[in-house]
């Protein structure tokens, strides 16, 4: 089992034409995702290395049955192609363009909610989803990622920062622990899929006995997620939160991370979470060595 | 991005908000002029981002030439806070009735927008929260409905605003909902926001700080960009297009990924040191972007050593250590590099930097990120002999 997305999944890619959405798009066919399509307006009937490109999602979606969206276009054109493959069907949206203005997120939110509250949307400004060794859907790179080893114990990963969610896929790989799914949800003010979102599938994963999760200052997301693992998490858990040290006013590069008036430090946010019965590592590579420790001691 | 009163007044003004006569000075003779123009009495405001400027004496009443002249004088070039005046903005001064507070914000928990109100404004709206929290209407608002002028009113009933404002008070909060949303603001907060004793509603300040991801569709905001307070760092960092923050620190920061950079922050300050910067320079650290880091970086005195955390995702260590020599050869670096690499390719890049006979003054890799943290400490903390 994984979280999301899976073996099954068929992806298509809005954007697939341009520069990211190629990029990307054809590494995650060759890690092994099933990329049935693209769509970029006006270039229906191209291909780009032998995937179909239509004219809009319905028409990919009609001719390829693909469930799955991987949005990689600019921040302009990120709002409508959300809402295209919402309305086309997709049930499941990867988003990861950085730099789409809050006001378009919070509207992007609450138009999926109101008509479309079957669909997730994953992002924006997001790493995307890697189910290891079954489906990669965004911008990590497969090779770093393990997948589940069958019969033993595998982690659950979930962060809002990229590059900190690579580090621990690394990690856990060095140590041999597989991953079922790791989801970068974003740093951005809206994100379509949270903390507790991902909290809530990995606890009725039968697959993932333990999660690892990766926060950074900034909102309150941490402490709701907090308030959720001690009501609803029975798995074991380790987290770290980015951002000690950041002075207060100033957003530290995602749109997200900043503290205001005294909310949103990583102070409270460890004390939330450790309060929930999660630990806490001082570093990245701490709560990587925390997560050892934990699947050693359930195997 | 903040914007200074004078800029958060005109852009209110464009969204049909009622603000009092005025204009911004740069210089004594500019002000009053703008008196001139509007007529006495008019107040005299000190531009700087920074609280507190009316203790500091940044905000003083004049009712004639000659006192404009002594307070604009005294004013520009005053220090607040650090904060040196550049500008004054000079209005019409108002009568005041009565003092209220409205903010709309983005409620990330709620994930909708969030109108603020009281009938108690004029003081820091933290202490009012503090003092009595009922004293504050929080109405949220979803984005794809907004308010409209009968909701605005009932939220000023609730905030018992009385009756002979709130008229006045809807009208502009529906404005303020315009300003906020199709003016793409992080913030839009009028404190106080005014009844005047001739019945009139009015806002009497003016903070707005716009959501920079929606730039693309204000070409207008240019000029606010040019005003902005930045460090000779940071300017040097925008010119090359580097998320960078200046700090207080003496370890420069190099790192890709707003998370990671984030986190090297913190493991600096766990092995005792402190970051001169933040900067994080995204996925693909090239020969160019790590020469540009490496410029700013290099561009702040404090420096004393320079923490490269890179981790290899998409980005392969082998090209970012190319990068590495490339920058070395274009930059003479005033401090030496402790470097941590890892991730893909992460081993044939170590190979690299070490073939490249850079001397362990100038360059020193470290296999993990508390082990880096604590070299570039020790290098920063080091007495000179």
């Amino acid at each position: 089992m994984a979280i999301f997305v899976n073996e099954h999944t068929k992806v298509i890619v809005q954007g697939l034409t341009g520069g990211q959405g190629k990029f990307h798009g054809l590494r995650n066919r060759a890690y092994g995702t099933n990329v049935v399509g693209g769509v970029t307006p006006g270039k229906g009937g191209q291909d780009v290395e032998g995937i179909p490109v239509f004219d809009s999602v319905a028409a990919a979606v009609k001719a390829t049955g693909a469930d799955a969206s991987f949005v990689a276009v600019p921040p302009k054109a990120a709002p409508a192609a959300i809402l295209e493959a919402a309305a086309a069907g997709v049930r499941f949206i990867v988003c990861i363009t950085e730099g789409v203005p809050a006001q378009d997120e919070a509207r992007v939110y609450a138009t999926l909610k109101r008509d479309f509250p079957n669909t997730r949307l994953l992002g924006p400004n997001c790493p995307g989803i890697i189910s290891p060794g079954r489906c990669n859907i965004g911008i990590t790179a497969g090779e770093i990622a393990q997948a589940p080893i069958p019969g033993g114990k595998n982690v659950g990963i979930v962060s809002r920062s990229g590059t900190l969610t690579y580090q621990a896929l690394f990690e856990l790989k060095q140590q041999g622990i597989g991953v079922t799914t790791c989801v970068g949800i974003g740093g951005d003010p809206v994100p379509g899929t949270s903390f507790v979102d991902c909290l809530a599938e990995f606890q009725n994963d039968p697959e993932t006995s333990a999660i690892l999760m990766i926060g950074e200052i900034g909102g309150s997301a941490e402490e709701e997620a907090a308030e959720f693992i001690k009501a609803h998490v029975t798995k074991p858990m380790s987290a770290y939160i980015a951002g000690v040290t950041a002075p207060a006013g100033k957003k530290m590069g995602h749109a997200g991370a900043i503290v205001s008036g005294g909310k949103g430090t990583a102070q409270g946010k460890m004390d939330a979470l450790r309060a929930a019965g999660v630990q806490i590592g001082a570093n990245p590579t701490e709560a990587g060595q925390l997560m050892a420790q934990i699947i050693a001691s359930l195997s | 991005m903040d914007l200074f009163e004078y800029q958060g007044k005109q852009y209110f003004a464009k969204f049909g908000i009622p603000v009092s006569a005025g204009d911004v000075a740069h210089t004594v003779d500019e002000a009053i002029a703008i008196a001139e123009r509007v007529g006495y009495p008019v107040v005299v405001k000190a531009q700087v981002q920074v609280g507190g400027r009316g203790k500091a004496g940044g905000i003083k009443l004049a009712s004639s030439k000659a006192e404009v002249q002594t307070h604009a004088t005294n004013i520009l070039g005053m220090d607040i806070k650090g904060h040196v005046v550049k500008r004054v903005w000079v209005e019409c001064a108002s009568d005041i009735a009565e003092e209220y507070y409205a903010s709309l914000t983005l409620d990330r928990a709620a994930k909708q927008h969030l109108l603020m109100l009281s009938a108690q404004g004029g003081v820091e709206i933290e202490d009012v929260a503090a003092k009595d929290p009922t004293a504050i209407v929080k109405l949220h608002i979803n984005p794809i409905i907004g308010i409209n002028v009968a909701t605005a009113k009932k939220a000023a009933a609730d905030a018992k605003i009385p009756a002979k404002a709130q008229d006045g008070v809807a009208a502009i909060l529906v404005k303020l909902y315009d300003c906020f949303t199709q003016g793409d603001c992080d913030l839009a907060e009028i404190n106080p926001l005014i009844l005047k004793p001739t019945g009139e509603v009015h806002a009497l300040d003016a903070k707005v700080s716009l959501d920079a991801n929606a730039l693309f569709r204000h070409p207008e905001w240019q000029e606010y960009r040019a005003t902005e307070e930045l460090d000779d760092r940071e300017r040097l960092a925008r010119e090359k297009d580097l998320q960078y923050i200046g700090l207080d620190g003496k370890v420069g920061i190099i790192a890709n990924g707003a998370g990671l950079a984030m986190s090297t922050l913190d493991v600096v300050s766990q092995a005792g040191g402190s970051a001169a910067n933040f900067l994080d320079i995204g996925g693909g650290a090239n020969a160019e972007l790590m020469t540009a880091a490496l410029e700013v970086i290099n561009f702040d005195t404090n420096v004393k050593s320079i923490f490269i955390n890179i981790f290899g995702g998409i980005t392969r260590g082998d090209e970012v250590a190319k990068g590495i020599v490339e920058a070395m050869r274009r930059v003479e670096l005033r401090a030496p590099i402790v470097i941590r690499l890892d991730g893909t390719n992460a081993d044939a890049g170590r190979q690299i930097l070490l073939d490249a006979g850079i001397p362990a003054s100038k360059l020193v890799s470290k296999p993990t990120m508390l082990e880096a943290a604590r070299a570039a400490v020790d290098i920063a903390n080091a007495k000179v002999a």
